[in-house]
């Protein structure tokens, strides 16, 4: 990938985004495959940071090696395990091994995961994230020192579109804006016309958004995810069209659904591009964006 | 108030194994309102030994005491003399108050009956909730008196999180978002432009551990 992901962002073109979660133990031989199969066919692949509370590979040492096979990394950072110290060494740490994205997030809490007795870190949220990596580019850090050398960020974010009530979540969305985020990916959108009316606002303010693409693979997981994913929404003829696939065709099914969003998104100029999220069917995204028509 | 929970029985029983001599002490005060620690309490606690030493056919011999507060040592010096005839002293006062009658009479073993759990208020009979972190740079006036260092799980200060949903929490469905109690209740007081800009990282150096605070008045003293 030629491109930074910053550039691509400026480009004007449709952005494609997928993800990267780094598995739990150093076996890290199907991610690399997984690296390899997506890095050319995307502008930026997301690291998850302990995804879910769930202890796994850093993601900035994933990240870096997704730079070094020449791809480019978007470098997820959460502020539950790490204070402003550990966060601010970590920022710079990345930019000095060739990792300029970076996506501020709160981070899932502690007992959702996998070591419910640990504490809950939370010294920054994920606005003053965002501010902090502005405060490092300024050359300076959360304790009014210089440092030597400043940091070069493009810093993202996200947002729920779908959320209830929304109003507090777009209150939240503009102190993001104010606090220096360029892009936003936002959590799995699948109604289309309710993504419009959000895109209507989100237009007013100078960032990107990129609309989140989770790949379906039954209208089983479309119904768990209504009962039980905050901020995710599956109308109901999406779930009856996942139901109507042939047996065995479901994911061949869930792979057209996801293609044909990316398609109208791009084709009506929806919104900035998309970012594909296919949790354990990574693989599968090159056919996700076959189906989009941007292979 | 502080709230507390007593510490399971067995837990007691296993501290006090081999003491025949227990002086059990309450604690008029918080503990006493959220029904741990107070004289009822103390009743139950000993009734409770006293049959389980009987069971096992050991000897034990309690003493039960109840003072106004253990906060205070005008209060704690009541226990002078009684307490020279037990081996072992149980406080069933908030840790503060185990903590300070272990160290007026620091010749003596002192063990704590309970878990201290939070500074909060009565929600209804028997059930107390937490409404404080005693954070020391209190935020309320601008989130219309709603805690979000306390009543969001994550203590988050700058809006809510992606978890909520509903008005809910992530972490239990049982818990309300708290940036979403403070959104509403601004909004009905037309003031949410109090949460609109970017609310500083806390300073934890004011919390530094232990607190101490000294009265304007007697601060020449000191």
């Amino acid at each position: 990938m030629a491109k930074s992901f910053k550039e691509a962002l400026e480009s004007g073109k449709f952005v494609v985004t997928a993800e990267v979660g780094p598995p739990k133990g150093t076996d890290i031989e199907e991610m690399l495959h997984h690296i390899d199969l997506l890095k050319d066919k995307v502008d930026g692949l997301n690291v998850t940071d302990n995804q879910s509370s769930v202890m796994r590979l850093s993601s900035i040492s994933v990240s870096h090696i997704i730079k070094e096979k020449g791809g480019e990394p978007i470098l997820q950072m959460t502020c539950r395990d790490r204070n402003r110290l550990a966060l601010e060494s970590d920022l710079i740490s990345a930019n000095i091994l060739g990792i300029n994205t970076v996506l501020c997030l709160t981070g899932d809490y502690i007992t959702v995961g996998d070591h419910v007795e640990a504490m809950p870190v939370f010294d920054l949220d994920s606005v003053l994230l965002l501010k902090t990596v502005r405060l490092l580019e300024s050359g300076k850090d959360l304790g009014g020192n210089e440092l030597k050398g400043a940091a070069r960020f493009c810093a993202g974010a996200i947002v729920t579109p779908e959320a209830n009530p929304i109003e507090p979540q777009l209150l939240k969305f503009e102190k993001k804006i104010k606090a220096g985020a360029e892009f936003f990916q936002t959590q799995a959108i699948y109604d289309l016309d309710n993504f419009k009316k959000f895109m209507k606002y989100a237009r007013q303010f100078n960032v990107k958004i990129l609309a989140g693409i989770v790949l379906l693979v039954s209208s089983g997981m479309a119904k768990y995810m209504n009962a039980n994913v905050p901020g995710i929404f599956v109308p109901k003829d999406l779930i009856d069209e996942m139901a109507s696939a042939e047996k065995g065709k479901a994911l061949e099914k869930g792979i057209e659904i996801a293609g044909r969003m990316i398609k109208t998104l791009k084709d009506e100029n929806i919104c900035d591009g998309v970012h594909i999220m296919a949790i354990g069917k990574e693989g599968k995204v090159p056919d996700i964006l076959a189906a989009a028509g941007l292979a | 108030m502080i709230v507390a929970d007593r510490k399971p029985f067995d837990d007691i029983k296993a501290m006090l194994e081999g003491f025949e001599r227990v002086l059990i002490v309450g604690c008029g005060e918080c503990v006493s309102v959220c029904m741990v620690g107070g004289e009822k309490e103390v009743e139950i606690l000993a009734s409770q030994l006293r049959m389980a030493a009987g069971k096992e056919g050991k000897k034990i011999e309690l003493g039960e005491t109840t003072l106004e507060r253990q906060c205070d040592r005008e209060y704690l010096e009541l226990l002078k003399d009684k307490i020279e005839n037990y081996d072992v002293v149980v406080s069933m006062a908030c840790g503060a108050g185990v903590q300070f009658l272990a160290e007026m009479y620091d010749h003596k073993i002192v063990l704590p009956a309970t878990n201290t759990r939070f500074i909060g208020v009565t929600e209804g009979e028997g059930v107390w909730t937490e409404r404080c972190r005693a954070c020391s740079d209190c935020v309320l006036a601008e989130t219309g008196g709603i805690c979000p260092v306390t009543i969001c799980a994550k203590g988050l200060l700058n809006g809510p999180c992606g978890g909520t949903n509903d008005g809910k929490c992530e972490v239990s469905k049982e818990k309300d978002c708290a940036w979403t109690l403070i959104y509403n209740r601004l909004n009905k007081l037309g003031r949410l432009d109090s949460i609109r800009e970017i609310f500083p990282a806390k300073k934890y150096n004011v919390q530094t551990r232990p607190g101490r605070r000294i009265h304007e008045a007697f601060k020449e003293k000191e």
